[in-house]
């Protein structure tokens, strides 16, 4: 029981609020909600490694192409999860990773094309077993 | 420790000329939080691979910046489009400063 309160009590460092701060450092503006697809399992039952999928709509030409998709989330010790960064030889724009979960919570990702435009999608999933070694 | 740490990449057969073919990349690595604590109570220092870079024929394809948050054994898939046979390499960087490099040939059809 002693571990299961020490679990309860652990403060999520990260809110909406400090993912969001986060989120305007790395880019910077107000970004529009479309372009960007966000996979990720509704119940994740093991936070240690949720699958999550990020594709944004994009010729990926020189004249337009993706340049950075960062991604956020709002409920572990910290918000950032990756900055990934992209040029046209990439073809098209698309990463799968493995995030760390600690609890159920949102993840946001903003997209920054090459004309300056900001593109975002976010996804809430729910954690059964948290991923942060606790 | 740093013997363990070995890169896996898959990459498509039979590649064409244009096509953008999904790379598929896992490192084996603790990725250390640095929120972890050893049965003392002790923090278990941080330790993650911070950065990750793909070029193809030296030109730069795809790269990434990594956070505590991403798994342990790190995968990560993204795609590059070959027009042209060659060599895709990859650089991963760990917090101690270790390097670790791989290189996949890619034949064009």
């Amino acid at each position: 029981a002693a571990a299961l309160t020490a679990i309860a009590a652990r403060p999520a460092a990260a809110t909406p609020e400090t993912a969001k701060q986060l989120l305007q450092t790395l880019a910077k503006g107000e970004p529009k909600e479309g372009r960007v697809t966000l996979k990720a399992p509704e119940i994740a039952e093991n936070g240690n490694a949720v699958p999550v999928t990020v594709s944004v709509e994009s010729p990926m030409t020189d004249k337009d192409h993706v340049k950075a998709l960062h991604i956020v989330a709002d409920g572990n010790p910290n918000p950032g999860v990756a900055s990934f960064f992209f040029t046209p030889l990439a073809g098209k724009c698309e990463v799968q990773l493995r995030v760390r979960m600690a609890q159920t919570q949102k993840i946001v990702c903003v997209a920054e094309m090459s004309d300056g435009t900001l593109w975002s999608a976010a996804r809430e999933v729910k954690v059964t077993i948290g991923g942060c070694g606790g | 420790m740093a013997d363990d740490i070995k890169p896996r990449i898959r990459v498509p057969q039979n590649p064409k000329k244009g096509d953008v073919l999904e790379i598929k990349t896992l490192i084996t690595h603790p990725m250390e939080s640095g929120q972890r604590k050893d049965t003392q109570g002790n923090t278990i220092p941080r330790r993650i691979v911070n950065a990750m870079a793909v070029t193809y024929n030296g030109k730069p394809v795809f790269s990434g910046k990594l956070e505590p948050a991403i798994s342990a054994n790190p995968y990560l898939s993204f795609f590059v489009k070959v027009e042209e046979s060659g060599t895709l390499a990859f650089e991963w960087k760990d917090d101690d400063g270790s390097v670790y490099t791989a290189e996949q040939k890619i034949t064009l059809a």
